[in-house]
Protein backbone atom coordinates (compact mmCIF):
# COMPACT_ATOMS: atom_id res chain seq x y z
CA UNK A 1 0.00 0.00 0.00
CA UNK A 2 1.36 3.41 -0.92
CA UNK A 3 1.19 6.40 1.37
CA UNK A 4 -1.38 7.94 -0.92
CA UNK A 5 -3.60 4.85 -0.82
CA UNK A 6 -3.36 4.66 2.95
CA UNK A 7 -4.25 8.32 3.30
CA UNK A 8 -7.24 8.08 1.05
CA UNK A 9 -8.55 4.99 2.87
CA UNK A 10 -8.20 6.71 6.24
CA UNK A 11 -9.81 9.91 5.02
CA UNK A 12 -12.67 8.04 3.46
CA UNK A 13 -13.37 5.98 6.57
CA UNK A 14 -13.19 9.03 8.79
CA UNK A 15 -15.67 10.77 6.49
CA UNK A 16 -18.10 7.96 7.14
CA UNK A 17 -18.11 9.12 10.77
CA UNK A 18 -17.47 12.83 10.24
CA UNK A 19 -19.03 13.55 6.84
CA UNK A 20 -17.79 17.13 6.70
CA UNK A 21 -14.26 16.48 7.94
CA UNK A 22 -11.84 18.93 6.31
CA UNK A 23 -8.45 17.27 6.22
CA UNK A 24 -6.80 20.42 4.94
CA UNK A 25 -7.23 21.76 8.45
CA UNK A 26 -5.84 18.69 10.17
CA UNK A 27 -2.03 18.55 10.06
CA UNK A 28 -0.48 15.10 9.77
CA UNK A 29 0.83 15.24 13.32
CA UNK A 30 -2.35 16.55 15.00
CA UNK A 31 -4.34 14.39 17.41
CA UNK A 32 -7.05 12.94 15.20
CA UNK A 33 -9.51 12.12 17.96
CA UNK A 34 -9.26 15.57 19.41
CA UNK A 35 -9.33 17.46 16.10
CA UNK A 36 -12.31 15.55 14.78
CA UNK A 37 -14.04 15.01 18.13
CA UNK A 38 -14.11 11.24 17.82
CA UNK A 39 -15.40 9.63 21.00
CA UNK A 40 -14.48 6.08 21.94
CA UNK A 41 -17.39 4.58 20.02
CA UNK A 42 -16.56 6.64 16.91
CA UNK A 43 -12.98 5.48 17.26
CA UNK A 44 -14.06 1.85 17.55
CA UNK A 45 -16.12 2.21 14.37
CA UNK A 46 -13.11 3.76 12.64
CA UNK A 47 -10.80 0.92 13.72
CA UNK A 48 -13.36 -1.62 12.58
CA UNK A 49 -13.72 0.00 9.17
CA UNK A 50 -9.97 0.36 8.70
CA UNK A 51 -9.48 -3.33 9.48
CA UNK A 52 -12.03 -4.25 6.84
CA UNK A 53 -10.80 -1.81 4.19
CA UNK A 54 -7.09 -2.50 4.61
CA UNK A 55 -7.65 -6.18 5.39
CA UNK A 56 -5.34 -6.07 8.33
CA UNK A 57 -5.45 -6.57 12.07
CA UNK A 58 -5.45 -3.61 14.39
CA UNK A 59 -5.14 -4.55 18.06
CA UNK A 60 -5.74 -2.41 21.07
CA UNK A 61 -1.98 -2.10 21.45
CA UNK A 62 -1.95 -0.39 18.07
CA UNK A 63 -4.36 2.35 19.11
CA UNK A 64 -1.54 4.76 20.00
CA UNK A 65 -0.33 4.39 16.42
CA UNK A 66 -3.69 5.76 15.24
CA UNK A 67 -3.01 8.99 17.11
CA UNK A 68 -2.52 11.20 14.08
CA UNK A 69 -2.98 11.00 10.34
CA UNK A 70 0.75 10.55 9.85
CA UNK A 71 1.09 7.72 12.36
CA UNK A 72 -2.08 6.05 11.08
CA UNK A 73 -0.71 6.03 7.54
CA UNK A 74 2.47 4.37 8.79
CA UNK A 75 0.48 1.77 10.67
CA UNK A 76 -1.60 0.84 7.63
CA UNK A 77 1.45 0.67 5.37
CA UNK A 78 3.43 -1.50 7.76
CA UNK A 79 0.46 -3.77 8.48
CA UNK A 80 -0.33 -4.41 4.86
CA UNK A 81 3.24 -4.97 3.70
CA UNK A 82 4.84 -7.03 6.48
CA UNK A 83 1.73 -9.12 7.10
CA UNK A 84 2.10 -10.80 3.71
CA UNK A 85 -0.33 -8.49 1.98
CA UNK A 86 -3.37 -10.67 1.36
CA UNK A 87 -4.72 -9.05 -1.76
CA UNK A 88 -1.76 -9.59 -4.08
CA UNK B 1 -58.78 -4.75 17.67
CA UNK B 2 -55.99 -2.57 18.86
CA UNK B 3 -54.74 0.88 18.12
CA UNK B 4 -51.36 2.18 17.11
CA UNK B 5 -50.87 5.56 18.72
CA UNK B 6 -48.45 8.46 18.67
CA UNK B 7 -45.90 7.42 21.29
CA UNK B 8 -44.51 9.69 23.98
CA UNK B 9 -40.82 9.81 23.24
CA UNK B 10 -39.57 11.70 26.24
CA UNK B 11 -41.01 13.91 28.93
CA UNK B 12 -40.89 16.95 26.71
CA UNK B 13 -42.77 15.58 23.72
CA UNK B 14 -46.31 16.82 23.19
CA UNK B 15 -46.95 16.04 19.54
CA UNK B 16 -45.38 14.42 16.53
CA UNK B 17 -45.75 14.47 12.77
CA UNK B 18 -46.23 11.31 10.75
CA UNK B 19 -43.63 11.46 7.99
CA UNK B 20 -44.08 8.18 6.30
CA UNK B 21 -46.00 4.95 6.63
CA UNK B 22 -44.05 1.73 6.27
CA UNK B 23 -47.22 -0.32 6.14
CA UNK B 24 -50.47 -0.04 4.28
CA UNK B 25 -54.01 -1.12 4.89
CA UNK B 26 -54.24 -4.91 4.81
CA UNK B 27 -50.62 -5.59 5.79
CA UNK B 28 -50.02 -8.16 8.48
CA UNK B 29 -47.69 -6.79 11.13
CA UNK B 30 -45.84 -8.36 14.00
CA UNK B 31 -44.65 -6.95 17.23
CA UNK B 32 -41.42 -5.05 16.65
CA UNK B 33 -42.19 -4.19 13.03
CA UNK B 34 -41.62 -0.61 12.07
CA UNK B 35 -45.01 0.94 11.30
CA UNK B 36 -44.22 4.54 10.60
CA UNK B 37 -41.60 7.22 10.71
CA UNK B 38 -42.54 10.04 13.03
CA UNK B 39 -40.91 13.43 13.25
CA UNK B 40 -40.41 14.98 16.66
CA UNK B 41 -38.68 18.22 17.52
CA UNK B 42 -35.44 16.35 18.00
CA UNK B 43 -35.30 13.76 15.30
CA UNK B 44 -37.04 11.36 12.99
CA UNK B 45 -38.01 8.22 14.86
CA UNK B 46 -39.06 4.82 13.58
CA UNK B 47 -42.05 3.66 15.53
CA UNK B 48 -42.65 -0.04 16.11
CA UNK B 49 -45.89 -1.79 16.84
CA UNK B 50 -46.22 -3.68 20.09
CA UNK B 51 -49.10 -5.76 18.81
CA UNK B 52 -49.50 -8.41 16.17
CA UNK B 53 -52.35 -7.78 13.79
CA UNK B 54 -53.50 -6.64 10.41
CA UNK B 55 -53.57 -2.97 9.54
CA UNK B 56 -57.22 -2.07 9.13
CA UNK B 57 -57.17 1.69 8.81
CA UNK B 58 -54.51 4.30 8.58
CA UNK B 59 -56.04 7.24 10.37
CA UNK B 60 -53.36 9.87 10.11
CA UNK B 61 -51.90 10.83 6.76
CA UNK B 62 -48.24 11.68 6.26
CA UNK B 63 -47.62 15.33 7.03
CA UNK B 64 -50.21 15.51 9.78
CA UNK B 65 -49.13 16.58 13.25
CA UNK B 66 -51.03 15.00 16.12
CA UNK B 67 -50.83 14.93 19.90
CA UNK B 68 -49.13 12.19 21.86
CA UNK B 69 -51.61 9.35 22.36
CA UNK B 70 -53.63 10.08 19.24
CA UNK B 71 -54.61 7.03 17.22
CA UNK B 72 -52.49 6.72 14.08
CA UNK B 73 -53.78 3.41 12.80
CA UNK B 74 -56.17 0.67 13.75
CA UNK B 75 -55.13 -2.97 13.81
CA UNK B 76 -57.38 -6.00 13.79
CA UNK B 77 -56.44 -9.36 15.22
CA UNK B 78 -54.63 -11.60 12.78
CA UNK B 79 -57.07 -13.95 11.03
CA UNK B 80 -55.30 -17.12 11.87
CA UNK B 81 -53.57 -16.94 15.18
CA UNK B 82 -52.42 -20.55 15.16
CA UNK B 83 -50.54 -20.06 11.95
CA UNK B 84 -48.42 -17.39 13.51
CA UNK B 85 -44.79 -17.78 14.35
CA UNK B 86 -43.22 -18.49 17.67
CA UNK B 87 -43.29 -15.00 19.03
CA UNK B 88 -47.04 -14.74 19.26
CA UNK B 89 -47.92 -12.52 22.13
CA UNK B 90 -50.78 -12.82 24.48
CA UNK B 91 -52.85 -9.77 23.84
CA UNK B 92 -55.22 -9.76 26.77
CA UNK B 93 -58.73 -10.41 25.56
CA UNK B 94 -60.31 -11.05 28.93
CA UNK B 95 -60.13 -7.95 31.05
CA UNK B 96 -59.79 -8.65 34.77
CA UNK B 97 -62.72 -8.15 37.12
CA UNK B 98 -64.27 -4.81 37.83
CA UNK B 99 -62.44 -3.01 35.10
CA UNK B 100 -64.22 -0.17 33.41
CA UNK B 101 -64.50 -1.62 29.93
CA UNK B 102 -63.46 1.57 28.31
CA UNK B 103 -63.42 0.96 24.64
CA UNK B 104 -60.35 2.54 23.15
CA UNK B 105 -60.85 6.26 23.45
CA UNK B 106 -59.59 8.01 20.36
CA UNK B 107 -56.77 9.77 22.10
CA UNK B 108 -56.17 8.49 25.60
CA UNK B 109 -54.93 11.39 27.67
CA UNK B 110 -51.94 10.56 29.83
CA UNK B 111 -53.86 11.89 32.84
CA UNK B 112 -56.65 9.39 32.37
CA UNK B 113 -54.33 6.42 32.68
CA UNK B 114 -54.00 4.84 36.11
CA UNK B 115 -50.71 5.50 37.82
CA UNK B 116 -47.84 3.20 37.04
CA UNK B 117 -44.09 3.56 37.32
CA UNK B 118 -42.15 4.17 34.13
CA UNK B 119 -40.86 0.64 34.24
CA UNK B 120 -44.32 -0.79 34.55
CA UNK B 121 -45.48 1.46 31.75
CA UNK B 122 -42.57 0.33 29.67
CA UNK B 123 -43.34 -3.28 30.44
CA UNK B 124 -47.00 -2.76 29.56
CA UNK B 125 -46.03 -1.27 26.24
CA UNK B 126 -43.63 -4.13 25.61
CA UNK B 127 -46.27 -6.68 26.37
CA UNK B 128 -48.83 -4.89 24.27
CA UNK B 129 -51.12 -3.93 27.14
CA UNK B 130 -53.17 -0.77 27.33
CA UNK B 131 -52.77 0.50 30.88
CA UNK B 132 -56.29 1.85 30.85
CA UNK B 133 -57.54 -1.72 30.75
CA UNK B 134 -55.37 -2.99 33.59
CA UNK B 135 -56.61 -3.22 37.15
CA UNK B 136 -53.97 -1.93 39.54
CA UNK B 137 -53.43 -3.80 42.79
CA UNK B 138 -50.73 -1.49 44.15
CA UNK B 139 -51.05 1.40 46.55
CA UNK B 140 -53.83 3.78 45.51
CA UNK B 141 -54.76 1.53 42.62
CA UNK B 142 -51.34 1.88 41.04
CA UNK B 143 -50.49 -0.73 38.50
CA UNK B 144 -47.60 -2.91 39.60
CA UNK B 145 -45.19 -5.04 37.67
CA UNK B 146 -46.95 -8.18 38.79
CA UNK B 147 -50.28 -6.91 37.46
CA UNK B 148 -48.67 -6.77 34.06
CA UNK B 149 -46.83 -10.06 34.47
CA UNK B 150 -50.13 -11.63 35.43
CA UNK B 151 -51.95 -10.42 32.34
CA UNK B 152 -49.17 -10.89 29.86
CA UNK B 153 -46.51 -13.32 31.01
CA UNK B 154 -42.98 -13.03 29.69
CA UNK B 155 -42.86 -14.29 26.16
CA UNK B 156 -40.93 -17.54 26.14
CA UNK B 157 -38.91 -16.46 23.18
CA UNK B 158 -36.58 -13.65 24.03
CA UNK B 159 -37.50 -10.55 22.15
CA UNK B 160 -35.27 -10.11 19.19
CA UNK B 161 -35.30 -7.02 17.13
CA UNK B 162 -36.21 -7.65 13.58
CA UNK B 163 -33.35 -6.96 11.32
CA UNK B 164 -33.79 -3.56 9.82
CA UNK B 165 -32.22 -2.09 6.80
CA UNK B 166 -29.55 0.29 7.93
CA UNK B 167 -29.62 3.38 5.81
CA UNK B 168 -27.55 6.48 6.25
CA UNK B 169 -29.58 9.67 6.50
CA UNK B 170 -28.05 11.08 3.33
CA UNK B 171 -28.77 7.88 1.43
CA UNK B 172 -32.37 7.98 2.62
CA UNK B 173 -32.75 11.52 1.44
CA UNK B 174 -31.17 10.82 -1.94
CA UNK B 175 -33.34 7.77 -2.44
CA UNK B 176 -36.46 9.70 -1.51
CA UNK B 177 -35.60 12.47 -3.92
CA UNK B 178 -34.89 9.99 -6.70
CA UNK B 179 -38.03 8.02 -5.94
CA UNK B 180 -36.02 4.90 -5.18
CA UNK B 181 -37.03 2.30 -2.61
CA UNK B 182 -34.06 1.98 -0.24
CA UNK B 183 -35.13 -1.57 0.56
CA UNK B 184 -34.20 -2.64 -2.94
CA UNK B 185 -30.71 -1.15 -2.79
CA UNK B 186 -27.77 -3.32 -1.76
CA UNK B 187 -25.77 -1.74 1.04
CA UNK B 188 -22.00 -1.79 1.01
CA UNK B 189 -21.46 0.00 4.32
CA UNK B 190 -20.90 -1.33 7.79
CA UNK B 191 -23.27 -4.26 8.52
CA UNK B 192 -24.76 -3.77 5.08
CA UNK B 193 -25.67 -0.15 5.66
CA UNK B 194 -27.00 1.52 2.55
CA UNK B 195 -24.74 4.48 1.88
CA UNK B 196 -25.20 7.52 -0.29
CA UNK B 197 -22.83 5.99 -2.85
CA UNK B 198 -25.01 2.89 -3.11
CA UNK B 199 -27.98 5.05 -3.96
CA UNK B 200 -26.02 7.05 -6.48
CA UNK B 201 -24.80 3.84 -8.08
CA UNK B 202 -28.32 2.49 -8.44
CA UNK B 203 -29.47 5.83 -9.75
CA UNK B 204 -26.69 5.86 -12.34
CA UNK B 205 -27.47 2.27 -13.36
CA UNK B 206 -31.11 3.08 -13.71
CA UNK B 207 -30.52 6.03 -15.98
CA UNK B 208 -27.89 4.42 -18.19
CA UNK B 209 -29.11 0.85 -18.32
CA UNK B 210 -32.28 -0.96 -19.20
CA UNK B 211 -35.73 -0.27 -17.80
CA UNK B 212 -36.68 -1.36 -14.31
CA UNK B 213 -36.29 -5.11 -14.35
CA UNK B 214 -34.29 -4.91 -11.18
CA UNK B 215 -36.77 -2.76 -9.37
CA UNK B 216 -40.08 -4.36 -8.57
CA UNK B 217 -42.53 -1.51 -8.35
CA UNK B 218 -45.90 -2.67 -7.18
CA UNK B 219 -48.23 0.29 -6.96
CA UNK B 220 -48.43 -0.01 -3.20
CA UNK B 221 -44.69 0.37 -2.75
CA UNK B 222 -44.46 3.27 -5.09
CA UNK B 223 -47.35 4.92 -3.37
CA UNK B 224 -45.96 4.69 0.11
CA UNK B 225 -42.45 5.60 -0.89
CA UNK B 226 -42.08 8.35 -3.38
CA UNK B 227 -45.40 10.10 -3.11
CA UNK B 228 -45.73 10.15 0.64
CA UNK B 229 -42.23 10.83 1.78
CA UNK B 230 -41.92 14.21 3.40
CA UNK B 231 -38.51 15.77 2.86
CA UNK B 232 -36.08 15.58 5.73
CA UNK B 233 -36.23 18.44 8.19
CA UNK B 234 -33.33 20.21 9.80
CA UNK B 235 -33.83 19.59 13.50
CA UNK B 236 -31.13 21.82 14.91
CA UNK B 237 -33.36 24.71 15.92
CA UNK B 238 -36.25 22.69 17.18
CA UNK B 239 -33.93 20.34 19.06
CA UNK B 240 -32.31 23.31 20.73
CA UNK B 241 -35.73 24.55 21.79
CA UNK B 242 -36.74 21.12 23.11
CA UNK B 243 -33.56 20.83 25.14
CA UNK B 244 -34.01 24.37 26.40
CA UNK B 245 -37.54 23.67 27.56
CA UNK B 246 -36.69 20.45 29.35
CA UNK B 247 -33.57 21.80 31.04
CA UNK B 248 -35.36 24.95 32.15
CA UNK B 249 -38.07 22.84 33.67
CA UNK B 250 -35.41 20.71 35.37
CA UNK B 251 -33.69 23.69 36.90
CA UNK B 252 -36.94 25.32 37.96
CA UNK B 253 -38.49 22.26 39.52
CA UNK B 254 -35.69 20.02 40.69
CA UNK B 255 -33.73 20.97 43.81
CA UNK B 256 -30.43 19.50 42.69
CA UNK B 257 -27.61 18.43 44.91
CA UNK B 258 -24.20 17.36 43.62
CA UNK B 259 -21.64 14.89 44.89
CA UNK B 260 -18.40 13.90 43.37
CA UNK B 261 -15.76 11.25 43.88
CA UNK B 262 -12.59 10.16 42.12
CA UNK B 263 -11.61 6.52 41.92
CA UNK B 264 -8.78 4.40 40.61
CA UNK B 265 -9.33 2.89 37.17
CA UNK B 266 -6.22 0.68 37.15
CA UNK B 267 -8.10 -2.55 37.74
CA UNK B 268 -10.72 -1.71 35.14
CA UNK B 269 -8.24 -0.63 32.47
CA UNK B 270 -6.01 -3.69 33.00
CA UNK B 271 -8.98 -6.03 32.93
CA UNK B 272 -10.30 -4.43 29.74
CA UNK B 273 -6.93 -4.70 28.08
CA UNK B 274 -6.72 -8.41 28.89
CA UNK B 275 -10.28 -9.01 27.75
CA UNK B 276 -9.85 -7.21 24.48
CA UNK B 277 -6.61 -8.91 23.56
CA UNK B 278 -7.14 -11.01 20.50
CA UNK B 279 -10.78 -10.03 20.16
CA UNK B 280 -12.08 -8.75 16.85
CA UNK B 281 -12.94 -5.08 16.94
CA UNK B 282 -16.69 -5.59 17.13
CA UNK B 283 -16.34 -7.65 20.32
CA UNK B 284 -14.10 -5.22 22.13
CA UNK B 285 -15.31 -3.46 25.24
CA UNK B 286 -14.68 0.16 26.14
CA UNK B 287 -14.47 1.68 29.64
CA UNK B 288 -17.93 3.22 29.20
CA UNK B 289 -19.47 -0.27 29.16
CA UNK B 290 -17.98 -1.01 32.60
CA UNK B 291 -19.05 2.37 33.96
CA UNK B 292 -22.59 1.90 32.70
CA UNK B 293 -22.86 -1.55 34.24
CA UNK B 294 -21.45 -0.39 37.58
CA UNK B 295 -23.89 2.52 37.55
CA UNK B 296 -26.82 0.25 36.80
CA UNK B 297 -25.91 -2.19 39.57
CA UNK B 298 -25.40 0.58 42.11
CA UNK B 299 -28.64 2.32 41.08
CA UNK B 300 -30.55 -0.91 41.47
CA UNK B 301 -29.36 -1.26 45.05
CA UNK B 302 -29.74 2.34 46.16
CA UNK B 303 -33.20 3.66 46.99
CA UNK B 304 -34.14 7.13 45.79
CA UNK B 305 -31.85 7.13 42.77
CA UNK B 306 -33.50 4.96 40.16
CA UNK B 307 -37.05 5.93 39.23
CA UNK B 308 -39.11 9.07 38.88
CA UNK B 309 -40.51 11.92 40.93
CA UNK B 310 -44.17 12.22 40.19
CA UNK B 311 -47.18 13.66 42.07
CA UNK B 312 -45.16 14.66 45.10
CA UNK B 313 -43.59 11.30 45.65
CA UNK B 314 -40.79 9.11 44.40
CA UNK B 315 -41.61 5.99 42.48
CA UNK B 316 -38.79 3.55 42.56
CA UNK B 317 -38.30 1.59 39.35
CA UNK B 318 -37.79 -2.12 39.62
CA UNK B 319 -35.26 -2.34 36.84
CA UNK B 320 -32.62 0.06 35.62
CA UNK B 321 -33.27 1.55 32.21
CA UNK B 322 -30.17 3.58 31.53
CA UNK B 323 -30.45 6.70 29.43
CA UNK B 324 -27.14 7.37 27.72
CA UNK B 325 -26.54 10.97 26.70
CA UNK B 326 -25.28 10.83 23.14
CA UNK B 327 -24.03 13.94 21.47
CA UNK B 328 -24.81 14.58 17.86
CA UNK B 329 -22.19 15.89 15.52
CA UNK B 330 -23.17 19.41 14.60
CA UNK B 331 -24.95 20.01 17.89
CA UNK B 332 -27.67 18.67 20.11
CA UNK B 333 -28.09 15.39 21.88
CA UNK B 334 -30.31 12.36 22.10
CA UNK B 335 -30.66 10.02 25.06
CA UNK B 336 -31.24 6.46 23.88
CA UNK B 337 -32.22 3.98 26.59
CA UNK B 338 -30.61 0.65 27.42
CA UNK B 339 -33.42 -1.26 29.12
CA UNK B 340 -32.70 -3.56 32.10
CA UNK B 341 -29.04 -2.59 32.00
CA UNK B 342 -28.37 -4.13 35.42
CA UNK B 343 -29.16 -7.58 34.04
CA UNK B 344 -27.09 -7.41 30.88
CA UNK B 345 -23.75 -9.22 30.65
CA UNK B 346 -21.02 -6.80 29.56
CA UNK B 347 -20.85 -7.97 25.93
CA UNK B 348 -24.62 -7.48 25.60
CA UNK B 349 -24.48 -4.10 27.27
CA UNK B 350 -21.66 -3.09 24.94
CA UNK B 351 -23.63 -4.27 21.92
CA UNK B 352 -26.73 -2.37 23.05
CA UNK B 353 -24.68 0.75 23.60
CA UNK B 354 -23.03 0.53 20.20
CA UNK B 355 -26.28 -0.18 18.42
CA UNK B 356 -28.11 2.68 20.13
CA UNK B 357 -25.35 5.20 19.49
CA UNK B 358 -25.08 4.09 15.87
CA UNK B 359 -28.82 4.56 15.47
CA UNK B 360 -28.46 8.09 16.82
CA UNK B 361 -25.54 8.94 14.57
CA UNK B 362 -25.93 6.90 11.42
CA UNK B 363 -29.56 6.01 11.16
CA UNK B 364 -32.77 6.51 13.00
CA UNK B 365 -33.77 5.81 16.53
CA UNK B 366 -36.60 3.48 17.33
CA UNK B 367 -39.46 4.62 19.51
CA UNK B 368 -38.41 2.05 22.10
CA UNK B 369 -34.98 3.70 22.28
CA UNK B 370 -36.57 6.76 23.81
CA UNK B 371 -39.00 5.23 26.24
CA UNK B 372 -38.73 4.53 29.92
CA UNK B 373 -35.34 5.77 31.12
CA UNK B 374 -35.09 5.56 34.92
CA UNK B 375 -31.65 7.17 35.33
CA UNK B 376 -29.26 8.88 32.92
CA UNK B 377 -25.52 8.72 32.41
CA UNK B 378 -23.40 11.28 30.65
CA UNK B 379 -19.85 10.55 29.67
CA UNK B 380 -18.47 13.94 28.80
CA UNK B 381 -15.02 12.65 29.62
CA UNK B 382 -14.94 11.73 25.97
CA UNK B 383 -14.46 15.42 25.29
CA UNK B 384 -11.54 15.59 27.66
CA UNK B 385 -13.13 17.28 30.68
CA UNK B 386 -12.44 15.79 34.08
CA UNK B 387 -15.84 16.16 35.66
CA UNK B 388 -19.38 16.97 34.62
CA UNK B 389 -22.11 18.40 36.84
CA UNK B 390 -25.26 17.53 34.98
CA UNK B 391 -28.88 18.53 35.03
CA UNK B 392 -31.35 15.80 35.94
CA UNK B 393 -33.81 14.87 33.18
CA UNK B 394 -37.28 15.12 34.70
CA UNK B 395 -39.14 13.10 35.81
CA UNK B 396 -35.99 11.09 36.62
CA UNK B 397 -34.19 11.91 39.84
CA UNK B 398 -30.53 11.30 39.09
CA UNK B 399 -27.89 11.88 36.48
CA UNK B 400 -24.44 10.38 36.71
CA UNK B 401 -21.53 12.05 34.97
CA UNK B 402 -18.16 10.52 34.19
CA UNK B 403 -15.14 12.59 33.29
CA UNK B 404 -12.10 11.53 31.33
CA UNK B 405 -9.80 8.76 32.51
CA UNK B 406 -6.61 10.68 33.34
CA UNK B 407 -3.25 9.72 34.82
CA UNK B 408 -2.82 11.36 38.22
CA UNK B 409 -0.58 10.99 41.25
CA UNK B 410 -2.38 8.59 43.56
CA UNK B 411 -1.55 7.23 46.99
CA UNK B 412 -1.59 3.45 47.12
CA UNK B 413 -0.72 1.72 50.38
CA UNK B 414 1.20 4.69 51.62
CA UNK B 415 3.17 5.18 48.44
CA UNK B 416 2.69 7.69 45.71
CA UNK B 417 2.19 6.31 42.24
CA UNK B 418 0.72 7.39 38.93
CA UNK B 419 -2.66 5.83 38.27
CA UNK B 420 -5.44 6.22 35.73
CA UNK B 421 -8.34 7.77 37.65
CA UNK B 422 -11.83 8.98 36.83
CA UNK B 423 -14.13 11.48 38.49
CA UNK B 424 -17.76 10.46 38.87
CA UNK B 425 -20.41 13.02 39.71
CA UNK B 426 -23.95 12.53 40.85
CA UNK B 427 -26.54 15.21 40.22
CA UNK B 428 -29.62 14.17 42.14
CA UNK B 429 -33.08 15.38 43.05
CA UNK B 430 -33.11 16.29 46.73
CA UNK B 431 -36.84 15.60 46.91
CA UNK B 432 -36.18 11.93 46.22
CA UNK B 433 -32.93 11.33 48.08
CA UNK B 434 -30.53 12.92 50.54
CA UNK B 435 -26.81 13.40 50.27
CA UNK B 436 -26.04 10.37 52.38
CA UNK B 437 -27.90 8.13 49.94
CA UNK B 438 -26.21 9.74 46.98
CA UNK B 439 -22.84 9.28 48.66
CA UNK B 440 -23.55 5.60 49.18
CA UNK B 441 -24.48 5.30 45.53
CA UNK B 442 -21.28 6.89 44.24
CA UNK B 443 -19.14 4.88 46.64
CA UNK B 444 -20.81 1.74 45.34
CA UNK B 445 -20.01 2.65 41.74
CA UNK B 446 -16.36 3.16 42.67
CA UNK B 447 -16.22 -0.11 44.58
CA UNK B 448 -17.80 -2.08 41.74
CA UNK B 449 -15.25 -0.67 39.32
CA UNK B 450 -12.46 -2.22 41.41
CA UNK B 451 -13.71 -5.70 40.52
CA UNK B 452 -14.45 -5.45 36.82
CA UNK B 453 -14.46 -9.22 36.41
CA UNK B 454 -17.60 -9.38 38.54
CA UNK B 455 -19.57 -6.81 36.59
Amino acid sequence: MTEEEARSIIEEEIRYIVPDADFELVPDDAELREELELDSLDFLVLVERLCIRAQCRIDEDDYPALRSMGSSIHLLISRTSSDAAPQQ
Amino acid sequence: MSTFTMPSLGADMEAGTVLEWRVKSGDAVHRGDIMAVVDTEKSEIEVETFNDGVVKDIVVEPGQKVAVGAVLAILTEPDDVSAKGTTHLATPVTPPRDVPTAAHPPAPAIDGVPSASPVVRHLAVERGLDLASVHGTGAGGAITRSDIEHLAPTPSVKRTRRTRRRVSPLARRLAATAGLDVDTIAGTGLHGTVRADDVRRVQADATTARPPTARPAPPATAQRRSADVIPAVDHRDSMRRAIARLMTRANEQIPHYYLTTTFDMTAAMCWLHEQNEGLSVNSRLIPAALLLKATALAAKDTPGINGEWCDEHFRRASSVNLGVVTSIRGGGLMVPVIPDAETLPLPDLMASLRAAVERVRFGRLLASDLTGATITVTNLGEQGVESVYGVVFPPQVALVGFGAVVDRPWAVEGLLGVRPVITATLAADHRASDGAVGARFLARVGRLMQKPGEL
